[in-house]
């Protein structure tokens, strides 16, 4: 076991599966020689050659259409968007080819692509560095929706991610790149040296996608969450006292309904907390499935703390980004029902 | 293994620790290029998509059929905007160290693009910059003051603490909003120069987009669209080597930038993106040509990035320290200045004294824009505005929203 960063951890997982697979090849913009904007992909390129680690052309299309080329033809593709706010101009690539390959051809073609991306705020990024598009995807069927919350989940989601043979989104919540987050942004910034899960074995190890993380024990109600707000949600629940049970879903697309299932039904109540803006946001999916299998055990309406439904805004950050307080007002709400 | 095949990568043709040297560019002189005629066809200049218009030469003296012969006044307009350019650069840099504003970019090298193709636009004319064009605003008048608003996100702020700095929006300058995915504006350029033809206006769109953004479809959409519709639109390529850590090399293939605009036949032009005169030349005559009904025209505007892409990036780690100082094309702003003192029009004494009053009206602005205050200390805009602007009028779930929110 060693300390390891987030990025630390994504470098590792990169690391392994680079050593391990030779088909194996990552490139996106600045991620070869310079080692990628936020590092992760530091010093890879160096040891494993360019053509298994390398910079492309400023073309996010380009980068996804030759990562579905390269994976039909044996490959598996490890392809970086930058920010995930730049992932757009590769929609059509994503949502069109990379999803439905496999059902248009009928199960002839596939292309086991793993998209990783930085989202979500928090890092006075403005609304194109800080946007958590996670439900666009969701909503596609043909694709794996995974964000993790902790280095230890992110090497290990991302190995079985690259070798899982249907295509991955991976998303990083770059806040929580450098160390845990949990909203109060005056406080200084935390290391994730001060936490369990910045604890990361150095060797192989994978999580399987579609099992939820039950991040806090409690009886009273179930936070589902994920990314940055499993942080926020966790400590709204320590500093409230309020008995919650937070589950950090990590992947999203498989979704694992049958710990949500249980702690609904154990709790009677549930909340969903997401950075994503509220309408169509992820949390309406949810909200959705959880009433159609506890509707019976429901005490109260679900609730949802989300973005507002304005874009990210870079001033009015801690207006938009969803607060403790914001979480703890909502628990109080649903307790009271 | 040994008999594998390995797909070829390029790089980058200097890295860390290596001596850049550019001899192999083969820079046409000032002067070779020739300047043709307004409605000359296209595939009659094919050779200004390979050479370099340049106007002053070694020895700072203008020559050659694209000299525009400007008077020493409009010249030394050029110098004072690209010198506030750079002053208000170093500033809004050092302001960013102490913490007042979030991110910068400079523009470091490239102070004579948005300056003198700014200039030789008309105020009509309607600009879709990317991020590195601010000095187009000293061009069109704004006050100072206003663009540190923006820059320390402030209550005064125009775009109302929405966006980082250096993406400004300027109506009143006919300056559009720009934006951070790059490329976006210049398919819209061509579109808001479709719309001048449709209304039989002769004012014309134009619109920046770096040598790395090259590669993005919008690019393409871009020079397609204003082929097709012969739209009165300048699309400019600004090809200063580096996009973040990616040299042109690696996005891009191909001869030049500019040799693209052939296959569309459009009137592609080269020029040297340090050379005020030439880019002042070369602008003019697109504009002319646009405004005569001609269509666009496609220029590749040759310069080099001399600072980090932004204050995010460190440079250090990918180009050698020095390779701005070993560029052939030289300093924009020392390029003119000799200009202007070979003419007997300037003085190094000028140039001092006009550093000094511009390095005091930017102080002066600093503290004036600072009265309203800073992103770290605000005030910034209202807690009203986060649910403003999104729709024109904010629909029922908004304004629940907004309720939820406590205002």
């Amino acid at each position: 076991m060693s300390q390891m960063n987030i990025i630390q951890s994504v470098n590792s997982a990169l690391d392994i599966v680079l050593e391990k697979d030779e088909n194996i090849c990552i490139f996106g913009e600045d991620v070869g020689y310079f080692g990628g904007v936020f590092r992760c992909t530091d010093g890879l390129q160096k040891k494993y050659g360019t053509h298994r680690v390398f910079d492309t052309p400023l073309s996010e299309g380009g980068i996804l259409s030759t990562a579905i080329g390269m994976g039909i033809n044996g490959l598996r593709p490890v392809a970086e968007i930058q920010f995930a706010d730049y992932i757009f101009p590769a929609f059509d690539q994503i949502t069109n080819e990379l999803a439905k390959l496999r059902y248009r051809s009928g199960g002839e073609y596939w292309a086991p692509v793993t998209v990783r991306t930085p989202c979500g705020g928090g890092i006075r990024g403005g609304h194109y560095h800080s946007q958590s598009p996670e439900a666009y995807f969701t909503h596609t069927p043909g694709l794996k929706v995974v964000m993790p919350s902790n280095p230890y989940d992110t090497k290990g989601l991302l190995i079985t991610s690259i070798e899982d043979d249907d295509p991955v989104i991976f998303f990083e919540p770059k806040r929580l790149y450098n160390g845990p987050f949990d909203g109060d942004h005056k406080k200084a910034a935390l290391k994730w040296d001060t936490h369990p899960k910045g604890e990361v074995p150095e060797d192989y190890y994978s999580i399987p996608l579609g099992q939820a993380s039950i991040e806090r024990q409690g009886s009273k109600v179930t936070v589902l969450t994920y990314g940055t707000m499993v942080h926020v949600a966790r400590e709204a629940a320590d500093s409230s006292g309020i008995d919650a049970e937070i589950i950090d879903l990590r992947s999203l697309v498989p979704l694992d309904m049958d710990t949500i299932s249980e702690s609904v039904r154990k709790t009677g109540r549930c909340m969903i907390v997401h950075e994503a803006p509220r309408t169509s946001g992820f949390g309406g999916e949810l909200s959705a499935q959880v009433q159609e299998e506890c509707f019976y055990h429901l005490e109260a309406p679900i609730a949802r703390v989300t973005g507002w439904d304005t874009p990210f805004p870079h001033s009015l950050e801690w207006h938009y980004f969803p607060s403790q307080e914001r979480v703890i007002e909502s628990m109080k709400k649903v307790m009271e029902s | 293994m040994s008999k594998k095949k390995t797909l070829y990568v390029p790089d980058a043709p200097f890295r860390p620790g290596e001596k850049p040297d550019f001899s192999h560019l083969k820079l046409p002189r000032a002067g070779d290029a020739k300047k043709p005629k307004i409605m000359v066809e296209p595939p009659e200049i094919r050779d200004l998509a390979f050479s370099l218009v340049r106007v002053l030469d070694d020895k700072h003296k203008a020559v050659g059929t694209w000299d525009p012969k400007l008077d020493p006044s409009i010249l030394k307009e050029g110098l004072r905007h690209m010198t506030l350019l750079r002053i208000f650069d170093n500033r809004m840099q050092t302001m960013h160290r102490q913490g007042k504003l979030s991110f910068y970019m400079k523009s470091l090298g490239e102070e004579a693009v948005a300056i003198s193709q700014g200039m030789a636009l008309r105020p009509d004319d309607i600009l879709f910059p990317s991020y590195r064009q601010p000095g187009l605003q000293f061009v069109r008048g704004r006050d100072i003051v206003d663009m540190i608003c923006h820059c320390i996100t402030n209550s005064k702020d125009n775009v109302k603490g929405r966006q980082i700095p250096v993406h400004y929006s300027w109506k009143e300058g006919n300056l559009v909003s720009i934006s951070s995915p790059v490329g976006t504006q210049f398919p819209q350029a061509v579109g808001c120069a479709m719309a001048s033809a449709y209304k039989g206006e002769d004012n014309v769109s134009i619109s920046w987009m770096g040598d790395g953004t090259a590669a993005e479809g919008d690019f393409h959409h871009a020079i397609n669209f204003a082929s097709v519709y012969k739209a009165p639109v300048l699309l400019n390529v600004v090809n200063n080597q580096w996009a973040i850590s990616t040299h042109k090399n690696i996005s891009s293939g191909g001869a030049t930038f500019a040799a693209r605009g052939i296959a569309y036949d459009i009137p592609s032009i080269r020029v040297d993106g340090n050379d005020f005169l030439a880019l002042y030349s070369v602008t003019s005559w697109a504009a002319e040509r646009a405004r005569k009904g001609g269509g666009p025209t496609f220029i590749e505007v040759f310069t080099y990035r001399g600072e980090a892409h932004s204050t995010s990036d460190d440079p250090s780690r990918y180009r050698p320290k020095d390779e701005w100082k070993s560029w052939p094309l030289g300093d924009p702003i020392e390029r003119l200045k000799a200009h202007l003192i070979d003419l007997g029009e300037w003085s190094k004494k000028d140039q001092t004294k006009l550093e000094k009053e511009l390095d005091e009206l930017v102080i002066k602005s600093y503290k004036e824009a600072e009265k309203h205050g800073t992103l770290s200390a605000g005030p910034w805009a209202s807690e009203e505005t986060l649910f403003e602007d999104v729709y024109k009028k904010p629909p029922r779930h908004l304004r629940r929203q907004r309720q939820e929110f406590g205002i």
